[in-house]
């Protein structure tokens, strides 16, 4: 799989996981952020929801040390390195739980078109702007 | 199946990768270096410490792509593309590399 990147002529699809539990507890949080890296190396148009319990994946401040699992949240911050830059919340999954977008973790990516900007990758969404990205999706993928 | 280093036994999996990340250190290292036939030297040292950094933050070890990228933004393009990683780590730098770090195989290799 290393090499795929030129692979020549290819259909660009948009891609959206949907996250909507726990990050811990059961494993469902954790293969949705593999199966997004992995699937990376394909370059489709990816993008993540976050919604119900799914918006505890990205908090701030994580620690496993007392469960004994990894504590994976680290690497939501590398997902810009994978050009996976679009991560959208939905603010009433969010508000439900008595969050607010401080609450979660900062995750950047550099735009490459933009002398490397670094530029926020989430983006808090409404439930009817989440209904609207879901919408316009090629295939969607639900965790 | 183990690598024996300095009277110590280190656990690795069939493809070679060690299974307690926290059991690494530098003479494993260039023993399984030696192994794939690669004579470290400062520059794989570099790509391999760059790893256990990416790791350490990250939590993941990268697949070659985002190596190249990662590395490219730190040391600069004279490094950061393939055919210097390649002539590095012929075997592809992010399996080897990975594999000398003493990290898991990146995700997004099969």
């Amino acid at each position: 799989m290393n090499d795929m990147a030129d692979t020549g002529e290819q259909t660009i699809k948009k891609f959206l996981y949907v996250n909507r539990k726990a990050p811990y507890g059961t494993i469902y949080a954790l293969e949705s952020l593999e199966v997004v890296l992995i699937g990376a190396a394909f370059e489709q148009d990816v993008s993540l929801a976050f919604l119900d319990d799914g918006v505890f994946q990205l908090m701030k401040g994580q620690d496993t040390a007392d469960i004994g699992v990894k504590n994976f949240s680290p690497t939501y911050r590398a997902l810009g390195d994978f050009e996976v830059t679009k991560l959208f919340v939905e603010k009433e999954s969010l508000e439900e739980r008595g969050l607010s977008e401080d609450d979660l973790m900062e995750i950047t990516y550099e735009d490459e078109d933009d002398d490397w900007e670094e530029k926020p990758s989430i983006h808090l969404v409404n439930r009817s702007e989440l209904a609207a990205v879901m919408a316009e999706q090629d295939v969607i993928l639900s965790f | 199946m183990s690598y024996e280093v300095n009277g110590a036994t280190v656990e690795h999996d069939e493809e070679g990768y060690i299974t307690d990340l926290s059991a690494w250190n530098k003479d494993l290292a260039a023993l399984i270096a030696k192994d794939e036939n690669i004579d470290m030297n400062d520059e794989h040292w570099e790509v391999v410490n760059f790893l256990r950094d990416y790791y350490e933050e990250y939590q993941i070890a990268p697949a070659v792509r985002v190596l190249i990228k990662a590395v490219k933004k730190s040391m600069g393009k004279e490094k950061g593309n393939n055919k210097y990683l390649y002539t590095l780590f012929p075997y592809g730098p992010a399996k080897q590399a990975c594999k000398i770090a003493g990290l898991p195989k990146p995700t997004g290799c099969v």
